[in-house]
């Protein structure tokens, strides 16, 4: 029988067109064929608006976290022997005549150095995060965006960036239930998150005190947004910091961050390997 | 979708066959929708990677904006007194889902006729009442009706994130050892899924013991595993004999002789007022007023679990 080839073919070809349309608010500009219009770039998609000025809320790990702790102290972390005895070694003076004194400022530890964020769209799809702390900028890179070759590694590391977008409504089971007719409480829109992936970093600390990771820790964050009736925005940033080469099992934590007026407050201090 | 486009020409040939599906599912991988998850049923085993729960020290108030007034409760507070028989099964506060030490088990509740959602419950554990978040819009009760350990709880979809807020519950420990919070508290609580990782945010206001809100987070991953969920009854044993020879025993420090206000300080080298929390020490530019007195405890020599360092 000869009648597979033309119908697989075609079938093939209308899921790939019926699928790749939704994905196109993650592709940046450009003019598709057929005369569509453009999708949205990145920036018009976005299903939360992250720009602006948080300042971090430092509600846990305070003790390792607002102060330097003790060389050794690595509650909270499963490291692997080899990790430990980089950590044992710490010396901040070393990492200052090294020049590195940003060790403890890359992308892995850098949401949870207390200091301020100041969010801001670079191009239409590149997100530019700029921390007062370490005065340091990560690029959240959205769509096709490839890391060109031999690119170095460094703190901040290459980002690769993409909105989940929120469903027009959630599953009915999951729905709430009508109590009377028309007195059910509205799924209220919004939602969205954004998912970043990091890595290609320079090899730093999680702590300031010299708990390490290697160059090839892979960062993936989940950003979520939380308007509140009252005004205020809160951002939580979930974090997975998988390095098996230090690390015996991933490290999850979820910084915090409460949205500014304005950058009054913002203040920038250069990276100290020390304090 | 695979499944049908397959079966049409399952008397095709079978190469041919493996060739359509890994086309197939080559176009959809790169193109599937990224939609966040909204079921939230299953056990959850949460990270336990933060300093949520726990503290080697009595008195450590560190990262708590708390008011005066919960200060001052906080350090008259004696653990001990969670050893008299009539206090030994009392129940954490809501906040108690963030800071202690069990899983998750989240099931929905549906209408038994339309089989659409009622409610959210989280179980219950040994000192934590269950929540059953109420999506169908039911009244939240009067200011005056009685408060429980659970509290009465709501909730409704902002997008795809489980939003839900607690009134109605009683005072209680809202870390173990630590701060309190009173029964006109609420706490508002965010449910996000990503994957098999849940990140619940936790806000906790209080017009009696906090200055500010007290937030918290904590993260947890889905589980096959039902004996990650180990639910142990609490009964009443005779833990502090004194407490039992003389019932009439109130546990408490009077104010200024908490014996342990500066055992954080003695061993960190954080100043104490840094210890005692308040809603300065939250924000980064408290870390200018700590710059100049502090100094990194010795290392640590004796490393264990909660070991600290060394004097």
């Amino acid at each position: 029988m000869s009648r597979a080839p033309i119908p697989i073919a075609a079938i093939a070809g209308l899921i790939a067109l019926g699928l790749t349309g939704r994905v196109d608010a993650q592709r940046g500009g450009g003019q598709r064929g057929g005369g569509q219009p453009a999708p949205p770039a990145p920036r018009a998609a976005a299903p939360i608006d992250l720009t602006g000025y948080w300042v971090s809320i430092v509600t846990q790990d305070w003790r390792w976290r607002m102060v330097t702790p003790a060389k050794g102290d690595f509650q909270g972390f499963q490291l692997t022997p080899e990790a430990v005895k980089i950590a044992d070694a710490w010396d901040p003076a070393k990492d200052e005549a090294a020049g590195e004194q940003c060790r403890s400022y890359g992308a892995p530890g850098l949401m949870s150095v207390p200091g301020r964020l100041h969010i801001t769209w670079q191009d239409d799809n590149t997100l530019k995060i700029e921390t007062d702390a370490g005065t340091q900028t990560r690029l959240f890179h959205f769509g096709d965006y490839t890391t060109p070759a031999n690119t170095p590694r460094t703190w901040q590391g290459v980002s690769l960036a993409q909105w989940q977008m929120p469903r027009g409504n959630v599953p009915l089971v999951f729905r709430p239930a009508d109590r009377t007719a028309g007195d059910a409480p509205p799924v209220r829109p919004g939602g969205g998150s954004l998912r970043v992936v990091t890595n290609n970093l320079r090899p730093g600390y999680l702590r300031k005190n010299g708990i390490p990771y290697g160059q090839n820790v892979v960062l993936t964050e989940h950003w979520d947004l939380y308007k509140r009736p009252n005004g205020e925005e809160w951002l939580t940033i979930t974090q997975q910091i998988e390095d098996p080469e230090n690390l015996r099992t991933a490290k999850l934590i979820a910084p915090l961050f409460k949205k500014e007026a304005n950058g009054a407050k913002w203040d920038p201090t250069p990276c100290s390997s020390r304090w | 979708m695979l499944v049908a486009v397959v079966t049409v020409f399952r008397k095709g040939d079978a190469v041919r066959r493996i060739g359509l599906a890994a086309f197939i599912v080559a176009v959809m991988l790169p193109a599937a929708p990224v939609f966040a998850q909204v079921d939230l049923t299953g056990t959850w085993v949460r990270s336990s990677q933060s300093d949520n729960g726990n503290s080697p020290f009595q008195n450590d108030l560190m990262g708590i904006p708390l008011s005066a007034d919960g200060r001052a409760k906080a350090l008259s507070y004696d653990i001990a007194s969670l050893s008299a028989t009539e206090r030994q099964c009392q129940m954490y506060p809501p906040i108690y889902a963030i800071t202690g030490p069990f899983p998750l088990q989240i099931s929905i509740v549906q209408d038994p006729v339309t089989t659409r959602l009622l409610g959210w419950n989280i179980a219950g554990w040994g000192d934590r009442d269950g929540t059953m978040i109420w999506m169908d819009g039911r009244p939240r009760p009067s200011q005056y009706a009685p408060h429980s350990h659970g509290g009465f709880t709501s909730g409704e979809w902002q997008g795809d994130t489980l939003t839900a807020v607690t009134t109605h519950f009683k005072m209680g420990d809202i870390k173990r050892h630590r701060a309190f919070s009173s029964d006109r508290a609420t706490m508002t609580y965010r449910f996000n899924r990503h994957g098999d990782i849940l990140t619940v945010t936790g806000i906790l206001e209080d017009p009696v013991y906090l200055a500010e809100p007290y937030v918290l987070t904590e993260i947890f991953r889905l589980t096959t595993n039902p004996n990650n969920f180990p639910l142990t009854a609490c009964e009443p044993i005779e833990e502090l004999p004194r407490l039992h020879e003389n019932p009439a025993l109130v546990l408490h420090y009077l104010p200024g002789k908490q014996p342990f206000v500066n055992e954080a300080t003695q061993r960190l080298n954080i100043p104490i007022e840094a210890v005692q929390g308040g809603p300065e020490t939250i924000y980064p530019e408290y870390r200018k007023k700590l710059k100049d007195k502090y100094v990194p405890p010795p290392p640590v020599v004796n490393r264990g679990r909660g070991a600290q360092p060394q004097q």
